[in-house]
């Protein structure tokens, strides 16, 4: 790592093992008065309404202004070229012809790029949002094979993609590590994530192993995966002075702002990002060059700039999943009781970033065991900086553990589900700390029964013609998050309407929708009171859709904003009013005005508060308190995966014809928008299990497969109907008792598509994608 | 995209005369367009026949088909369905329903290989693009690559499903061209790629097509078409299959075969034919023709899987027109 040092990243690291400690041992008050949130005692309001999308109507009439869709005067539209070797020095840049060419406004590259500070990468500061920090166009070096070596700006998209492909270069080429085989010889590096080291040993796993009377060694692989968001990036930019605006296609706005702040060398508040509609994030909408180069060229050309990645410059420029390679050991009793969990293995990464793909996250709290040895190495490759994608760590380490769990179940002629149910921790397995709310055995004994699991016959029984019919199940566990820094802003007017005010992100999955239920329940209000303004780096929070953590975040602050409100408002109150001499613990919010908690005919309405007091409007600002449920508690949403699939016993062709989720997520906010959120994580388990790849030329070091045409994804016909059921069951110690839900679709459907596929065929495919040629 | 002029013709002869000799023509555009767009393709001048009769007619027991036809109305024509069910259901196999309202029957028989490494026209290296260059994909990824009559230039496919059906119906391909008009047969047009990769077909220059003839067929009404992909729909084939057959008493009197997927053209494959013909319709005998065929099969090291899997279709399409199961 480049900025943040290892010596650094060790401090931090145990600094943040000595908070730890110090807050499992504190009472669990990061909520007012200690208490569980009072929404989730709230059985009839807006929470739990399957709601519809409030921005639904807009973007069925195409109404909803995507980042390059925002119209502005004197726009210039901005081309890329890419380096087409992975390491070296650019000699020369001939860019007469395209400077030449028709409606071109400009052409830059190092020799023109103003000179910028390099991107501040992701979690070496709270709002660092860059995915690697190699300064952006500031000399002739070459890191990977597709880095951005030139802009044109035109007057059209057209005439900037022509001039752009009349830019060519020459190259130094220098010696690149580009195979993994290569990496792996100069040596491979201990990981680390969140600061704390990818690597736990308890006991001593392999003599363990060794001693179990039943066990299974094996090793899976997992492939490359690219971003695909059906909106590929975008900005469209203009510079105000000093000040800059960007409309951006973000799930960190605040991070973007301060980011982009620190490379053109601005005070935080000079950049301004708005992103009120995203297009599907993953974990890739954060800061990558694009933003940067459009800012840099609206500089140099004094015109505001339009850069829409095309497809490929999404794959060029923005990283993706890494592969990894996985061993899984499991050494069990007769019984099945896990003696040893050993997840170990290596992924890829670059010099210029820091995400070791934490494939044993979710092992760390899944199963009870006597011994662990969890390890994630990596080795450096000289390629486009891995990142984010949808559950990084566990979509592709739970395909390797539940994977391995089927096979020991297999050797141990036991049901999967009761191996899993015979190993349910008692408390975090290697943390030590209790859980907050587990249900996952309720989960599986749901889904088993609603799928039909006891119809489940031995690998290779049921055949349907020429189909092979097996069925599969998997647990899925991701992690509860909350970040630091929500904060939101709540304006009450005398009338009875709010605006709720948060830095946050819609993105597809239903943020502002259920975010206002959460909103007007908090404040009494109905749905059509409460404005929830959010995709504005201007309002308060530092709130990243990322890690499933938006939702707890959002609520944790309006929650804290909601507190001050109320102390607000008593005061206003006054002592003419009938809720004199309360405190803001003996009141709630309800019917639009507050009403004490013991005496609820002891009420005054906002509009009369407020009419007393003779004010319009009331304004707070809170900030969310530190996330210390999650040191107290061992937090996670959970479910069981179940899948059916015929695998075409002449051409090896895998259809998935059944999935059900059963999932343990707290409580849901609104199950219309969670159901369409469970099923677009398992639609992209299934493409993890089947197809998605990303086709690295190693010999280069270059993505072959740049395209929507040849990096499969599933398409409707690859899909059946999928059935999602969850328990409802809200967690005390979260907001709302609510879990994240965008993450955990994705985890465990591969591996429970891979068990189907098993027992269909009676072939075990340890790596992905399980294409047909390997089941032939 | 480079700069092109643009010019609508009105009729066969108008097109061929502002063609040239030297412009593209341009169809449906699907595939086309999208080379211009990476600039694989850098025509000077384009000349769109989309607006040229699209006419599906009766024709010496057969059909015409006009060159201009789309996709989707080839596919939904009655005649088509009922007669040559083998064509239908190619057409339908390929692409999206979107794509197949646009793209003209003309155009299908012009696209390009999917092969990745002619797709990264500014980091690759493509005899097919560029004659001598070198070829990256033998050593790289080729795992959608030809098994049948690659050459040490190129192991491209061609990606077409209607052509490989078109092959089996042994359509004629009309042309039109400065110096006049001729037909092709299907299996003709499309050429292996020896040395010579670039050249995908036998159209001289200016030559535009105009119309597919497909002969009287009794035997295609008993035909199929199989296709093998990653994926169950908008995904190019690994390998397919198209097979007509007319049996009697267990014997096969006559038997069309092509493949998709396996070569630098739509693989008619005569050999199998003629092992099958007057033979038994067993399953024994569909795969002894299914492994003459693949004899001279020469995989590489990403898609050795192909030619059993090509021997497997064969034998499962013919087990299936004939009630014979693989």
């Amino acid at each position: 790592m480049s900025v943040l040092g290892d010596a650094a990243a060790k401090a931090k690291g145990a600094a943040q093992q000595v908070m730890k400690k110090a807050i499992e041992v504190a009472p669990d008050s990061w909520m007012p008065g200690g208490r569980p949130d009072p929404l989730i005692r709230r059985q009839h309001g807006h929470v739990g309404q399957p709601v519809s999308r409030l921005d639904g109507r807009v973007k069925v009439r195409g109404e909803a202004r995507f980042a390059a869709e925002v119209p502005m005067a004197n726009l210039t539209y901005a081309a890329l070229a890419y380096s087409t070797i992975p390491k070296g020095r650019m000699t020369g840049i001939e860019t007469a012809a395209a400077e030449a060419a028709p409606g071109v406004v400009l052409v830059m590259t190092h020799r023109n790029m103003p000179r910028l500070n390099p991107p501040p990468l992701f979690m070496t500061a709270s709002k660092a949002a860059a995915g690697d920090d190699i300064p952006v166009m500031q000399d002739d070096r070459v890191y990977w094979n597709g880095q951005p070596i030139a802009l044109v700006l035109a007057e059209t998209q057209e005439q900037a993609e022509h001039a752009a492909s009349l830019v060519t270069v020459t190259y130094n080429e220098e010696s690149a590590v580009t195979s993994l085989a290569a990496g792996k010889a100069q040596g491979t590096e201990p990981g680390s994530f969140q600061g704390e080291p990818l690597k736990i040993d308890i006991g001593d796993a392999e003599a363990a192993l060794a001693a179990a009377p039943h066990k299974v060694d094996v090793a899976y692989e997992t492939p490359r995966h690219n971003h695909n968001a059906i909106e590929p990036h975008a900005a469209t930019l203009a510079w105000d002075g000093d000040n800059l605006v960007v409309h951006d296609c973000s799930q960190g706005v605040a991070h973007v702002a301060w980011s982009m702040a620190q490379v053109f060398g601005l005070k935080e508040d000079q950049v301004r990002i708005h992103s009120p509609f995203v297009g599907g994030g993953f974990g890739g909408k954060t800061m990558w060059s694009y933003q940067v180069l459009g800012a840099a060229a609206a500089k140099l050309s004094g015109r505001p700039v339009r850069i829409a990645l095309s497809r490929e410059g999404v794959y060029r420029s923005v990283g993706g999943r890494t592969l990894t390679e996985q061993r899984v050991a499991l050494g069990a009793q007769a019984d099945g009781a896990f003696d040893a969990i050993i997840h170990t293995g290596t992924v890829a990464m670059t010099a210029h970033n820091a995400l070791p793909e934490p494939f044993i996250v979710a092992t760390r709290s899944a199963y009870a065991a006597g011994t662990f040895k969890l390890d994630v190495e990596y080795a450096t490759l000289d390629m486009i900086a891995n990142t984010f994608m949808r559950a990084p760590g566990e979509a592709v380490g739970t395909f390797a553990l539940e994977c391995a769990i089927d096979e020991l179940a297999v050797a141990l002629d036991m049901d999967p589900i009761a191996l899993r149910l015979r190993n349910e921790p008692e408390k975090d397995p290697t943390s030590g700390t209790p859980f907050s709310s587990r249900n996952i055995v309720e989960a599986y004994r749901a889904g088993a029964e609603r799928f039909g699991w006891a119809g489940r016959r031995a690998p290779g029984q049921r055949r349907e013609g020429d189909w092979l019919v097996g069925m599969g199940c998997a647990t899925g566990t991701y992690p509860y998050y909350r970040m630091g820094g929500g904060a939101a802003r709540i304006t009450l007017h005398s009338d009875g309407r709010a605006l709720v005010g948060i830095a946050a992100h819609e993105m597809g999955m239903g943020t502002a929708t259920a975010s206002t239920q959460v909103a007007a329940d908090r404040l009494g209000l109905a749905m059509d009171q409460v404005t929830f303004a959010y995709g504005d780096s201007a309002l308060p929070g530092e709130v990243l859709a990322g890690g499933s953590q938006q939702t707890a975040s959002i609520g944790a602050s309006v929650m804290a904003a909601h507190q001050r409100l109320v102390g607000e408002l008593l005061k206003l109150a006054g002592n003419d009013s009938p809720l004199a001499g309360l405190k803001p613990d003996e009141v709630e919010s309800a019917d639009a005005g507050l009403r004490c908690v013991a005496a609820p005919d002891r009420f005054e309405s906002y509009a009369s508060i407020l009419g007393r007091a003779q004010r319009d409007e009331v304004t707070v600002v809170a900030e969310a308190p530190p996330p210390l449920e999650m040191q107290h508690w061992s937090m996670h949403s959970y479910s069981a995966m179940f899948c059916e699939v015929r695998v075409n016993a002449v051409t090896g062709e895998t259809r998935v014809s059944r999935v059900l989720g059963s999932f343990d997520c707290g409580r849901i906010l609104n199950p219309k928008t969670a159901r369409s959120q469970f099923r677009g994580g398992i639609i992209m388990g299934i493409g993890l299990a089947l197809m998605e790849e990303t086709q690295f030329d190693e010999r280069k070091g270059r993505i072959m497969n740049p395209s929507l045409g040849e990096y499969l994804v599933p398409v409707h016909a690859d899909l059946p109907v999928i059935d999602v059921i969850w328990n409802d069951i809200p967690d005390p110690h979260a907001p709302m008792g609510a879990h994240g839900i965008g993450e955990i679709g994705i985890t465990g459907t591969a591996a429970a598509v891979a068990n189907a596929v098993y027992n269909a065929t009676g072939k075990r495919i340890r790596d992905l994608p399980i294409t047909l040629d390997k089941l032939m | 995209m480079t700069p092109f002029r643009y010019a609508r013709a009105t009729d066969v002869t108008d097109a061929v005369r502002l063609a040239d000799g030297g412009a593209r023509y341009l169809g449906g555009g699907t595939n086309l367009v999208d080379l211009m767009r990476e600039t694989i393709e850098r025509p000077a001048a384009l000349v769109d026949v989309s607006g040229l009769p699209a006419t599906i007619e009766a024709h010496d027991g057969g059909l015409l088909i006009g060159a201009a036809v789309r996709n989707t109305a080839l596919a939904e024509h009655p005649a088509v369905r009922a007669r040559y069910p083998v064509l239908a259901r190619a057409i339908l196999a390929g692409a999206s329903a979107q794509i197949r309202n646009m793209a003209t029957v003309g155009g299908n028989l012009l696209q390009r290989t999917r092969c990745a490494y002619f797709y990264d026209e500014e980091g690759s290296r493509c005899n097919k693009r560029v004659p001598g260059q070198g070829c990256d994909a033998i050593d790289g990824f080729n795992r959608i690559h030809a098994i049948l009559g690659a050459s040490p230039a190129c192991v491209a496919t061609h990606p077409s499903d209607m052509c490989v059906a078109l092959a089996a119906l042994d359509a004629i391909v009309h042309l039109h061209g400065p110096d006049g008009t001729r037909t092709v047969a299907l299996t003709d047009f499309h050429t292996l790629p020896g040395e010579r990769p670039d050249i995908e077909t036998v159209l001289a220059p200016g030559e535009l097509i105009t119309a597919l003839a497909l002969p009287a067929s009794p035997l295609a009404a008993r035909s199929t078409y199989r296709k093998v992909r990653d994926r169950a729909s908008y995904a190019f084939a690994l390998v397919s299959v198209a097979a007509a057959i007319d049996l009697e008493d267990g014997i096969v009197r006559d038997v069309r075969l092509a493949l998709g997927g396996v070569a630098h053209k739509p693989w008619r494959a005569t050999k199998a034919e003629t092992a099958l013909r007057n033979g038994p319709a067993t399953e024994a005998a569909f795969r002894a023709a299914a492994e003459l065929e693949l004899a001279d099969a020469a995989p590489l090291a990403g898609n050795g899987f192909k030619v059993e899997l090509a021997r497997r279709a064969i034998v499962a399409t013919l087990g299936e027109l004939t009630g014979e199961t693989a």
